[in-house]
């Protein structure tokens, strides 16, 4: 099977730091209450952490420089708009891949 | 999305991610084969881990036989945000059991946490059992696309050609679209100025930190903001 003690290790280590920040805090939230402002502050967490993924997936790092992904930027434009117009997330998706496989067939 | 809270209503409630994981997991495959790793170590990743990004810089570091301690600590970062998304998607879960809450927490992704906070925001009730079907019918098609990725990888040494990496960033633009509505909706106009600071934020830290890190504080100054901002009206 080819599963060799690097690969076991690296799995185990992985296995465990991202087991651990998921699980924390939904073991101890019985038992420690988050304060009312900590819970406040997480309202805006869906919105901003999606904004960031979202904003990342089309950075790059080039020689130090922060840019645009110019192809995956210009995606971005048709893809958002079915996601405002549709509102359906399998249309979204569908019609990024496909915008991008056509523009990186081209250029 | 729909009024069932059941098993099954929660399955129903991840079908519209599915084909973003099956693009993502497909094109997770193929990068895996095409970095020495076997079928096997493929599928046991997805099992163990069960982690898009963090699963990609493996394949990444496998290939480069990095130092384990860079490996594990580099997954430790890439994941930290996942800290943050159990602390905010527990608050849902107040009167679950340890042990159904553990189950939860092991299999969120930034998926299931945007569909189940997009359920939130509706005013839906939420219960162990939707939430289950969600998270299991994630888990089963992210395992199952990332084999067939790998199957069919010694034929693709190459899945950006296909546009496949690009279902990930168009995923996260339909969950993305549809909490914005829903946040602006429900505080009004002021979130752009969170979000503005979020992009601001994001941007100029890509510049001192990597990639993962930035998100998190980009993420963490766009709350506070937000806090800011509430705090004031």
């Amino acid at each position: 099977m080819g599963i060799n003690n690097y690969f076991f290790i690296a799995l185990l280590g992985c296995c465990l730091v991202t087991a651990i920040p998921r699980v924390l805090p939904f073991a101890f939230v019985k038992i420690v209450k988050l304060p009312a402002r900590l819970v406040s502050f997480l309202e805006y967490l869906p919105l901003c952490i999606l904004g960031a993924l979202l904003f990342q997936s089309i950075l790059v790092v080039k020689a130090g420089v922060v840019t645009f992904d110019l192809l995956k930027s210009i995606a971005l434009i048709p893809t958002i708009l079915v996601a405002v117009y549709t509102k359906d997330l399998m249309k979204t998706v569908l019609v990024g891949v496909i915008v991008i496989a056509i523009l990186r067939f081209f250029f | 999305m729909t009024g069932n809270k059941t098993f099954w209503g929660g399955i129903q409630s991840c079908l519209p991610t599915v084909l973003g994981y099956i693009g993502i997991g497909l094109a997770l495959g193929i990068v895996g084969i095409n970095s020495n790793l076997t079928l096997w170590e493929i599928a046991l990743t997805s099992i163990f881990i069960y982690a898009g990004s963090a699963q990609f810089i493996f394949c990444g570091l496998f290939l480069l036989h990095a130092p384990i301690p860079l490996l594990v600590s580099t997954i430790f970062l890439v994941n930290l945000r996942h800290l943050l998304m159990s602390m905010s998607a527990s608050q849902s879960f107040l009167d679950g059991s340890f042990r159904a809450n553990v189950g939860i927490g092991l299999l969120l992704t930034d998926e299931s946490f945007a569909v189940l906070m997009t359920e939130v925001a509706r005013g839906q009730k939420i219960t162990i059992r939707w939430m289950n079907g969600l998270n299991i019918m994630a888990y089963l098609t992210w395992i199952l696309a990332t084999i067939v990725g790998g199957l069919i990888g010694r034929w693709i040494p190459n899945p950006y050609a296909f546009g496949l990496d690009y279902a990930l960033a168009a995923m996260f633009a339909g969950l993305f679209i549809a909490q914005a509505s829903l946040s602006i909706s429900a505080k009004g106009k002021s979130i752009l100025f969170v979000l503005s600071t979020v992009f601001v934020s994001l941007y100029l830290f890509m510049y001192i930190v990597s990639p993962e890190i930035a998100i998190l504080i980009a993420t963490l100054l766009g709350c506070t903001v937000g806090v800011m901002i509430h705090g004031h009206k």
